[in-house]
Formats: C-alpha cells, sequence, structure tokens
C-alpha cells in the first residue's frame, strides 16, 4: 500500500518546478520585454501581441529619429533633459544602440525635430507599459 | 535618413502607435483590445483637431 505521505510529496512536486518558473518568467519577462520591445510577450507565446507591440515602438522610435528627434544623454542640467534621458532609457536596446550609432543629434531649425524627440520619449514609455504588461501576463494577472 | 511629414501627419502616426499598445496592454480580450485601441485612436485625433480648432477661434 502506497504511504499516502509519499504520494503527497509527489504530488507537490511539479507545481513547486511550474511556481518557480512562473517566478522567474516574471523576472525575466518584463526585462527581456524593456531590452528589446516585444520580447516579453515572443517568450511567453503571445506572437501577434508581441509584434505588434514591437512594431509601435520600432516605428515610434525610428520615426522620431527619421525627423531628426534627439536622443538625449545621462545629464544633470535641465530637469526635462533628466526626465526626457529616463523616457528615451525605456527603449532598451533601441536606446543604447541609438548611442553607440551617435543617431538622434537633434536639429533645431526645424519644428517637425522636436516632434521627433518626442516620439523617441513616448516610444521608451511606451516600451515600459509593455515590459509592465509582460509581467502581468507573467504572474496571471491577464490571459 | 530623413523622414518629412506633416504636423497631421505626426500626429496621426503617433496616435496610432500609442493607440496599439493602449489597446493591448490596458484590456484583456482581443475584442476589447481592438475597441478600446480604436477609442483611444478616436479621442487622440479628436482631440488634434478640437485643438487645432480652438486656436483658430483664439486667432480670429
Amino acid at each position: 500500500m502506497a504511504n499516502p505521505q509519499n504520494t503527497a510529496t509527489v504530488a507537490r512536486r511539479p507545481s513547486k518546478a511550474a511556481g518557480a518558473s512562473d517566478n522567474s518568467m516574471a523576472i525575466i519577462a518584463p526585462i527581456a520585454g524593456w531590452l528589446f520591445p516585444g520580447l516579453g510577450h515572443f517568450i511567453q507565446r503571445r506572437w501577434i501581441r508581441g509584434l505588434l507591440l514591437m512594431l509601435a515602438v520600432f516605428v515610434m522610435f525610428f520615426a522620431g529619429l527619421g525627423m531628426q528627434g534627439k536622443v538625449y544623454s545621462l545629464n544633470t542640467g535641465d530637469l526635462l533633459d533628466i526626465l526626457g534621458f529616463v523616457g528615451d532609457l525605456g527603449a532598451g536596446a533601441l536606446y543604447f544602440i541609438a548611442r553607440t550609432m551617435d543617431w538622434g543629434i537633434g536639429n533645431i531649425h526645424r519644428a517637425v525635430a522636436d516632434y521627433g524627440t518626442k516620439y523617441v520619449v513616448v516610444a521608451g514609455l511606451l516600451n515600459v507599459i509593455a515590459a509592465v504588461d509582460a509581467h502581468h501576463i507573467a504572474i496571471g494577472k491577464k490571459p | 535618413m530623413t523622414f518629412e511629414l506633416s504636423h497631421f501627419n505626426a500626429a496621426l502616426l503617433f496616435a496610432l502607435c500609442a493607440s496599439t499598445v493602449f489597446g493591448i496592454t490596458q484590456r484583456n480580450t482581443p475584442r476589447d483590445m481592438f475597441r478600446y485601441g480604436a477609442y483611444c485612436f478616436v479621442l487622440f485625433v479628436g482631440g488634434v483637431i478640437v485643438a487645432a480648432w480652438a486656436m483658430w477661434a483664439i486667432k480670429h
């Protein structure tokens, strides 16, 4: 006759493993989503959502650069410049690539360039929202 | 790489991208996501048109 205690232990093991997996996904998904737009959804098999989020953030970011918007660097100057840097940083790898490639120098002679600067900041902020959504999916708060 | 957009087209592109993200992240089912995204898009574009007419009215 099977020992009921052993049976209970065996039955508990898979759920414990699943719980650990959920916990790690709750951390990995938002970080992946921040680093690369949509990746947090892709690793949870939300292909269409991930693709749409990736497209939205990429289009905003590169349209902003195309309009000769400015990409902020780390600064301790004006408060709006600091907030601009924080917003830009939300784009994750896109931000680091843009900084590395010296994109987003800005052009004060074009009115649309100011829109471009806002586009780049908002692309970063939208990416943060998408990363938080990936976290909500990982913890089961959202299907 | 330079991208030429009129102010209105820039506002439309902004509205499209932002409402896509809002729709996907703020609702749970695909149907609700689409409806909320469309609602946000209409509010963004409607807000632009209302603000434009308001500025025109102030000037005249």
